[in-house]
C-alpha cells in the first residue's frame, strides 16, 4: 500500500468539458501526488486547466464538466470517483476546503461573518451555539483579524478585500481539514495584502499540518510559499520537481522562458531586453498531435511535431514532458536569445526587420524615425487636484454641513521630459488612475495647472485642441474593453489617423498596415475582429492605435496586468522598442514594482493621493526610501526561492480618501514611525543624491542606515 | 476563417440559428412566426375568397376541417352568421395584425433607442427629467393609456385628407409606437451606461469623436443585441394590444377580417351559434403570441450566450 502514504494520489486524470455539443479535454494526463503536510503550487497561465483541475480534485466539477473513465483519484487511501455526492459533501464539510480568488462574490451578502463561520463548523463537526463562537474567535485571532468580535458581527461588503480573503481562509480552516485547495487566493489583492496573507498562509499551514494545492500564475508567489511546482500548460503537465531545483535548473523549455519572462526586482530595459515566449497557447479545440508546446518552443525538433512527449520521470522527485529536457538550460537555448538572462539591447534597425532604413526615411514626415529625447520638458503638473464632492447626508442637510469630499487626488507636482518614462506606483485607492484621467482629460480637475509642452492644458478633452488631443494617447489595462468589438483592427487604427491626422481613407489604410507590422503582428490581422484575437494580440492593437496620432506622452494605466506573464513581457518589450524608435515618453501606471522598474526612467511613489517619493528608477530600489517604498518593495514575491528579505508588513486598511489622517498620510501605518510630529506636521520634502526626492519626518542617512536589510536589486550585478 | 467584414453578421445571424435549432421550443416558436409572416405577405393570394367581406356563402357552416385526414374541405373553420369564410378571414387577418404590430414595433424601437442611447449617453439633469416622465408614463397600465389616447383622437375633427386626419386613421400604430416608445428607451439607456464606460468609449473621447459619432459608431452596434431582444419581446405584446383593442371595439372597424374584432362579433348568443366564427381568431391570437414569445425567448438565449 504505497499509495496511501499520500494523502491525495491522482493518476491519468482527464476531465472534458461540454461546449456546444462537443466535449473538449482541458486537462488531459495529469497526475498528483500529495504527502500530509505538503504544499504543492500549480502554476500555469490563463487557459492552462489550473482551475479544472482544483475544482477536479474536489470533483466538484460544474454540470458541463466530466472525469474521463482511465483515471483514479485517492483521497486517504479512499478512492473518491466513486464516492455517493453525500459522501462528498461530508468530506467537502471537513477534510477538503476551498479557498476561492474572488472572496467578495464566495461570502454571502446577506449573512453576517459570524454566522456564515460558524455555519461551516455546524456542517464540519455539529458545534454550535457557545462552543462554535469559541472556536470562531480563535480561528479569527489566527488570521490576524483585528477585533474579531466586531468582524463577525459585520456583513461581507463592510470588510476590506484582505479582511474578506482573511474571513475565507479562516472558514476553511475552521474544520481543521486534510486537505485545502486555494485558487489564486491572493490575485486579486495589493502587493502589501497579498504580503500579509502568504505570510500569514505560511505559518497558518506550517502549524496545522495541512496538505495544499496552491494554485497560482505568479511564479513569486510559488517561489515564496511552495515546496513543490507543478507547471501546467494547455491542460498538461510540463514540468514537477521541488521548488529550488525548479527555479535553478528548469527541464522544460516553458518553465525556462515562464522564469526568464519575468522581469526581476531592479532589471531594466536598458541593461536587457526581456524573453518572451512567442506565439498563442493552442485551442484546445484543436491539440496538436505532438507536443503541445512545439509551436512555441525554442528547442523544437521534428520528433517533438510527430510524436507527443510522455511525462517522464527523471529522478530524484522530478518529472518532465519533453523529448529534449536533458538539453534544457544546457545547450544556448533561445534561438534568438544569445544568453539565458536575455541580451543587449540591439539597434533598433537590426533588432525588427519588418522596419528597413528606407522606410523609415521616406515616412520622415510621420515622425517615427525622429527621436523626441531631450532633456526638454514635456508635461509639468502643478498642484494637479481632484476631489469628487459627495452627496450629503440628511444629517448634514439639517445640519447645513458640507461632507468633506473624496481627495483622490490632492496636490501633485509632477515634470516629465520627453522620451522619458515616468512610472508611477502604489496600493489601488492610491489615486493613480485618477491622476492618469486628468492629465487625459477624461477627468475635470479641482485644482493646480497642466502644462504640456509649456503650454496651458484644459482640463477636459472636450475643450482641448485637436493638435493637443494627437499628442496626448492612452493604453487602457483591460484589452477585453479597449477595442471596440464590433470594428474590425483596420478600423480600430486608421480612425485616429483619419480623426487626428487628417490623412485621406486610402492613406490611412495603407498607415494603419505599417502600423500593424511595427506592433509585429501581420497584416492579415486587418481584418480580424477583437474576439479573435488573443489578449496580448488585443493591446498590441490597441498600442497601435495610441501611436496612430504620433503622440508625444502616452498614458498607460496598467497595461499589462491583465496579460498573462510570457505574453506580457513580449508587449513591454515592444513598448520599450518602439519608444525607442519614436521618442515618445509614457506616463507607466502600474501595481507591479517590477514592471514599473523595468521600463521606467522615473518612478513615483503615490499615497492617498500625494507623492511621497520621486527619484531615478535604478536607484528606487535602493535605500534610503520613503518606508511606504520601502514596504512595497519588500512585498514583492521575487520569483527565486533562495531570496529572503525582512518583509515589512503593512496593515491591510487604506484610510478613507473622505477622511485623512492628519500630518503625514502614511502613519496610520507606517513601520518607522518616529512620534507625535508625524500625526500633526506635513511631513517636508528631503533631497537626497541624483534628485531623488523623499516625503518624510525621518532624515534621510537615517533611512539609510536603517534600511540595510532592503537589497534586493543589484544582486546580480 | 471569417475574413470579410459582412461575414460576420452572417456569422451572427448563422449562430443564432444554430441556438434556435438546438432548442426545439424556439424552433417551433420561429416556425410559427414565419408561417404567419407567409400569412400576412399572401394572405390575399392564399385565401380562398380573398374578398373578407365575401357574404356569397351559407351561412352558419360548421368546420369542414379534418385533421385526420388532413383535408380542408370548402369552409375548413366553418362560415359565420353573415356566411362569410371564417378560414379566409383568419387568414386575411394576418396582414394586418403584422403591419400594425410590426410597424409599430419599429417605430417605438428606432425611436425609443435613439431617445435611450442620448439619455444614457448625455447624462446628468438631461436623463434626469426624461426619466422621471417615462416613470410617470410606465405607472399607467398601458391598455388603460391607448383607451384614452384613442378616445381623444377620435374624437378630433380633422379636415378630410389633411395630415392629421391621415394619422388619426392609423390611430392604433400610433398609440403602440407611443406606448413602447418609453420601455425601448428604458433598455436603451440602461445597456448605454454599460457599454459608456468601456474603456474603447474612452478611447473615442480621447481622439475628439463628436457626440454623435461616439453615439452611433462606438456604442449602437454593443446595443443592438439587447435592442433585438426588446424588440421580439415588444413585438409579441404589440400583437397582443392590437387584438384587445380589436376586441374592446377600439381598434379596427367592420367589416374588417381583425381577429380581435372577430372574436368580439361573435361572442355572446352568437356563440351559441357558431362557435367557430370566435374560436379559430381566438386561437391564432394564442398561437402568435406564444410563437412570438417562444422565438424572442430564443433570441434573448442566443444574444445572452454570444455575449
Amino acid at each position: 500500500m504505497a499509495a496511501s502514504q499520500h494523502l491525495v494520489d491522482a493518476h491519468s486524470l482527464t476531465v472534458s468539458y461540454r461546449v456546444e455539443d462537443r466535449w473538449i479535454p482541458a486537462v488531459r494526463d495529469f497526475r498528483l501526488q500529495l504527502a500530509p503536510g505538503q504544499i504543492v503550487g500549480l502554476v500555469g497561465e490563463s487557459g492552462s486547466g489550473k482551475s479544472t483541475v482544483a475544482l477536479a480534485l474536489m470533483r466538484y466539477l460544474s454540470s458541463n464538466g466530466r472525469m474521463e473513465s482511465g483515471g483514479s483519484l485517492r483521497f486517504d487511501g479512499e478512492d473518491l470517483l466513486n464516492k455517493s455526492m453525500a459522501e462528498m459533501r461530508r468530506l467537502w464539510a471537513k477534510r477538503i476546503k476551498f479557498v476561492p480568488q474572488n472572496a467578495a462574490a464566495a461570502l454571502n451578502p446577506s449573512i453576517k461573518i459570524g454566522r456564515q463561520v460558524t455555519e461551516t463548523l455546524k456542517a464540519a463537526d455539529g458545534i454550535e451555539g457557545p462552543e462554535a463562537f469559541e472556536r470562531m474567535m480563535d480561528m479569527f485571532h489566527d488570521v490576524n483579524l483585528v477585533d474579531p468580535e466586531r468582524v463577525a458581527q459585520r456583513y461581507p461588503h463592510e470588510l476590506s478585500g484582505g479582511m474578506q480573503q482573511r474571513v475565507t481562509i479562516a472558514m476553511a480552516l475552521i474544520s481543521n481539514p486534510e486537505l485545502l485547495i486555494m485558487d489564486e487566493p491572493t490575485t486579486g489583492l495589493d502587493v502589501t495584502t497579498e504580503a500579509v496573507i502568504l505570510d500569514l498562509l505560511r505559518n497558518l499551514i506550517a502549524e496545522r499540518d495541512t496538505s495544499v494545492v496552491y494554485i497560482t500564475h505568479n511564479l513569486g508567489v510559488v517561489a515564496q510559499l511552495c515546496e513543490r511546482v507543478i507547471v501546467l500548460y494547455a491542460g498538461e503537465i510540463m514540468e514537477e520537481a521541488s521548488v529550488l531545483d525548479l527555479f535553478a535548473h528548469p527541464r522544460h523549455p516553458y518553465t525556462l522562458g515562464l522564469i526568464s519572462s519575468v522581469p526581476k526586482p531592479g532589471q531594466s530595459k536598458g541593461a536587457a531586453q526581456l524573453q518572451s515566449i512567442a506565439g498563442n497557447p493552442p485551442s484546445l479545440r484543436r491539440i496538436p498531435s505532438g507536443c503541445v508546446f512545439a509551436e512555441r518552443c525554442s528547442l523544437v525538433a521534428d520528433i517533438c511535431r510527430r510524436r507527443k512527449p510522455p511525462l517522464e520521470s527523471l529522478g530524484a522527485g522530478r518529472w518532465a514532458r519533453c523529448h529534449r529536457w536533458s538539453e534544457v538550460g544546457i545547450s544556448p537555448p533561445p534561438r534568438s536569445h544569445k544568453e539565458a538572462g536575455g541580451y543587449p539591447r540591439q539597434d533598433p534597425i537590426a533588432f525588427s526587420p519588418s522596419v528597413s532604413s528606407d522606410d523609415r526615411n521616406r515616412d520622415g514626415g510621420t515622425g517615427w524615425g525622429r527621436v523626441k529625447r531631450s532633456s526638454e520638458t514635456l508635461l509639468r503638473a502643478t498642484n494637479l487636484t481632484k476631489h469628487f464632492p459627495v452627496d450629503r447626508s440628511l444629517s448634514e442637510i439639517l445640519g447645513r454641513q458640507e461632507p468633506s469630499p473624496i481627495r483622490a487626488v490632492d496636490g501633485v507636482d509632477l515634470r516629465l521630459s520627453a522620451g522619458q518614462t515616468l512610472g508611477l506606483v502604489g496600493e489601488s485607492g492610491s489615486g493613480k488612475t485618477t491622476l492618469a484621467r486628468l492629465i487625459i482629460g477624461l477627468e475635470a480637475r479641482s485644482g493646480g495647472k497642466l502644462e504640456l509642452l509649456g503650454m496651458d492644458v484644459r482640463d477636459s478633452v472636450r475643450d482641448r485642441s485637436q493638435d493637443l488631443r494627437s499628442k496626448l494617447q492612452m493604453i487602457f489595462q483591460n484589452p477585453q474593453n479597449s477595442l471596440n468589438p464590433y470594428l474590425s483592427v483596420r478600423q480600430a487604427i486608421r480612425r485616429p489617423l483619419i480623426k487626428l491626422r487628417g490623412f485621406a481613407p486610402a492613406a490611412a489604410d495603407a498607415e494603419a498596415l505599417a502600423l500593424l507590422e511595427r506592433v509585429n503582428l501581420l497584416a492579415e490581422y486587418a481584418e480580424r475582429y477583437p474576439d479573435e484575437l488573443s489578449g496580448g494580440e488585443k493591446q498590441r492593437v490597441a498600442i497601435a492605435r495610441a501611436f496612430a496620432s504620433d503622440p508625444d506622452l502616452i498614458v498607460c494605466d496598467e497595461p499589462v496586468s491583465a496579460l498573462d506573464v510570457s505574453v506580457q513581457s513580449a508587449v513591454l518589450n515592444l513598448l520599450a522598442e518602439l519608444q525607442d524608435n519614436h521618442g515618445s515618453a509614457y506616463l507607466f501606471i502600474s501595481h507591479n514594482l517590477s514592471v514599473v522598474g523595468y521600463l521606467a526612467d522615473i518612478i513615483a511613489v503615490m499615497y492617498l493621493g500625494q507623492l511621497f517619493e520621486i527619484g531615478d528608477a535604478r536607484e528606487l530600489f535602493q535605500p534610503p526610501c520613503h518606508p511606504y517604498t520601502e514596504a512595497l518593495v519588500s512585498a514583492i514575491p521575487v520569483p527565486d526561492p533562495l531570496h529572503s528579505t525582512e518583509r515589512i508588513l503593512l496593515s491591510d486598511d487604506l484610510p478613507s480618501a473622505q477622511n485623512l489622517p492628519s500630518g503625514c498620510r502614511f502613519h496610520t501605518r507606517c513601520p518607522r514611525k518616529i512620534g507625535a510630529i508625524c500625526e500633526t506636521e506635513e511631513p517636508p520634502w528631503r533631497q537626497g543624491d541624483a534628485g531623488r526626492l523623499i516625503r518624510c519626518h525621518i532624515p534621510l542617512e537615517e533611512l539609510t542606515s536603517s534600511q540595510r536589510g532592503l537589497r534586493l536589486a543589484r544582486e546580480a550585478d | 476563417m471569417r475574413l470579410i467584414a459582412d461575414s460576420r453578421h452572417y456569422a451572427a445571424f448563422e449562430r443564432l440559428a444554430r441556438s434556435q435549432l438546438r432548442h426545439p421550443q424556439s424552433a417551433v416558436g420561429t416556425l410559427l412566426v414565419a408561417v404567419f409572416l407567409i400569412l400576412a405577405l399572401f394572405g390575399p393570394q392564399l385565401a380562398p375568397h380573398p374578398n373578407p367581406n365575401d357574404q356569397s356563402h351559407d351561412v352558419r357552416r360548421p368546420p369542414t376541417l379534418d385533421l385526420g385526414r388532413l383535408h380542408l374541405g370548402e369552409h375548413p373553420f366553418g362560415t359565420d352568421r353573415l356566411g362569410r369564410d371564417v378560414y379566409s378571414r383568419v387568414i386575411l387577418g394576418a396582414g394586418s395584425i403584422f403591419q400594425i404590430a410590426g410597424l409599430g414595433t419599429l417605430i417605438s424601437v428606432a425611436l425609443g433607442s435613439a431617445l435611450g442611447l442620448f439619455m444614457g449617453y448625455q447624462g446628468g439633469w438631461v436623463d434626469e427629467i426624461i426619466g422621471r416622465i417615462i416613470d410617470a408614463l410606465l405607472a399607467i397600465p398601458a391598455l388603460l393609456l391607448a383607451l384614452v389616447l384613442i378616445g381623444i383622437i377620435r374624437n378630433l375633427d380633422f379636415d378630410a385628407g389633411s395630415w392629421q386626419a391621415a394619422l388619426a386613421d392609423n390611430v392604433i400604430l400610433l398609440v403602440i409606437s407611443l406606448l413602447y416608445i418609453p420601455i425601448v428607451a428604458r433598455v436603451a439607456r440602461s445597456t448605454t451606461l454599460d457599454i459608456k464606460t468601456r474603456e474603447f468609449v474612452e478611447a473615442a473621447q480621447i481622439r475628439g469623436e463628436s457626440q454623435p459619432y461616439i453615439i452611433f459608431r462606438e456604442i449602437l452596434p454593443s446595443v443592438i443585441p439587447s435592442l433585438v431582444v426588446e424588440a421580439s419581446l415588444r413585438f409579441s405584446y404589440a400583437i397582443f394590444l392590437v387584438a384587445s383593442l380589436g376586441f374592446l371595439g377600439f381598434g379596427a372597424r367592420p367589416p374588417s377580417p381583425d381577429w380581435g374584432l372577430m372574436v368580439n362579433e361573435n361572442r355572446g348568443g352568437f356563440y351559441q351559434l357558431t362557435p367557430w366564427a370566435l374560436e379559430f381568431p381566438a386561437l391564432a391570437i394564442a398561437i402568435l403570441v406564444i410563437a412570438v414569445n417562444l422565438m424572442s425567448d430564443g433570441i434573448r438565449r442566443a444574444v445572452q450566450k454570444g455575449s
